[in-house]
C-alpha cells in the first residue's frame, strides 16, 4: 500500500534527499520521476538475457557485444538504460569463469539485470565474493571444476558488467526467444552457470 | 597521456585517506597487473569536495593469493591513476 510506504522512515529520507537534491539544482522532480518511472517499467533481466541470446545465435553480435557493450545494448533498444556508464560484458568459457561484485557499495547495469538482488547489496556477498568465490558459489549450488579460472570483477558507478553465460546444450534447435528464457538473474551476475 | 600501459605492474597506494575515496581497503598496498586503460574520469575523492578533476582509470587485476595470501582467483578493479604508484 502507497499509504503505509509513505510512512517508512526509509522513504522519508529518500524524500528529503530528493528535496536537496532539487533545491541545489542538481536534478528536478521530472528527471526523477522519468528516472523511476524507467527502472520500474524497463528494468529487467529479461534484456540481458535477450542480449546473451542473441549472442548466442549471432556471432558478430557477440563480437560487437564483447567490443562495445553500450553500443550493442542500444542496437537491441537497450540504449537509454545503458547510458552514464562504461557497460563491459564478460563472456564465460570452459577455463574461465567470470562473477561480478560491487564491494562498495552495490552498482551494476539495472536496466539489463533488473533491480539488485537484496543478496547483491549484502555485506556478506560483497565482502566473501572477491575473498573466496568458489565457496560463494557453492552456497548458490553451482560448483565449478577445479579447472576452471574465476575472475571476479569490482564494479562502480562507472564500469558496470554482465556476464555471458556458456552457450546452452542445444542452442543450434532453438530460436532467440527460447534461448533467453535460460538465462538468469544470477547468471547474468556470474552466480549461475546460465 | 596515460602513466601506466597494459602489462605494466602497479602498486595500490596503502594511505588511508580522511574522506571518501574508491580505492577498496582489501587492494591498497598490493601488486597487481593492468589490464586496460578504463578512461578519463573524475576523481571522486575530490568530486565529493566539489572540486572537479578527472585523469585515466585502470583496471587493474590482482591474484588473491597477492591480496589475502592465498586462493586461486583473480580480482579486477578499477584505480585511479593518483592511487597508483609503479611496482618494481
Amino acid at each position: 500500500m502507497s499509504g503505509e510506504h509513505g510512512e517508512l522512515p526509509v522513504a522519508a529520507r529518500v524524500r528529503r534527499l530528493e528535496e536537496r537534491l532539487i533545491a541545489a539544482g542538481l536534478a528536478t522532480d521530472a528527471e526523477l520521476d522519468d528516472i523511476l518511472e524507467r527502472v520500474f517499467t524497463s528494468a529487467s533481466p529479461v534484456n540481458g538475457a535477450r542480449m546473451v541470446a542473441r549472442a548466442w545465435k549471432d556471432p558478430g553480435y557477440r563480437d560487437r557485444l564483447l567490443a562495445d557493450g553500450n553500443a550493442a545494448a542500444a542496437e537491441l533498444g537497450f540504449g537509454a538504460g545503458a547510458r552514464g556508464y562504461l557497460l563491459k560484458v564478460l563472456e564465460n568459457t570452459p577455463a574461465v569463469h567470470n562473477m561480478i561484485v560491487c564491494t562498495l557499495c552495490s552498482c551494476y547495469p539495472t536496466a539489463l539485470l533488473g533491480p539488485s538482488p537484496s543478496w547483491y547489496k549484502s555485506f556478506a556477498y560483497r565482502s566473501r565474493a572477491v575473498r573466496e568465490p568458489r565457496a560463494v558459489l557453492a552456497e548458490f549450488g553451482f560448483e565449478l571444476p577445479d579447472t576452471t579460472e574465476i575472475r571476479v570483477w569490482d564494479a562502480n558507478s562507472e564500469s558496470r558488467y554482465l556476464v555471458l553465460p556458456l552457450r546452452a546444450e542445444g542452442a543450434d534447435a532453438m530460436d532467440e526467444s527460447e534461448l533467453a528464457s535460460l538465462v538468469t538473474r544470477n547468471g547474468l551476475i556470474g552466480t549461475a552457470i546460465r | 597521456m596515460t602513466k601506466f600501459a597494459a602489462g605494466a605492474r602497479v602498486r595500490a597506494r596503502s594511505a588511508d585517506p580522511d574522506g571518501h575515496t574508491r580505492l577498496p581497503r582489501y587492494a591498497r598496498g598490493h601488486v597487481g597487473e593492468v589490464v586496460e586503460v578504463r578512461a578519463t574520469w573524475q576523481v571522486p575523492d575530490d568530486a565529493v569536495r566539489g572540486v572537479l578533476r578527472a585523469e585515466p582509470v585502470y583496471a587493474v587485476r590482482f591474484p588473491a593469493a597477492e591480496l589475502w595470501g592465498s586462493g586461486s582467483h583473480t580480482v579486477i578493479v578499477d584505480i585511479w591513476e593518483s592511487y597508483l604508484e609503479e611496482a618494481p
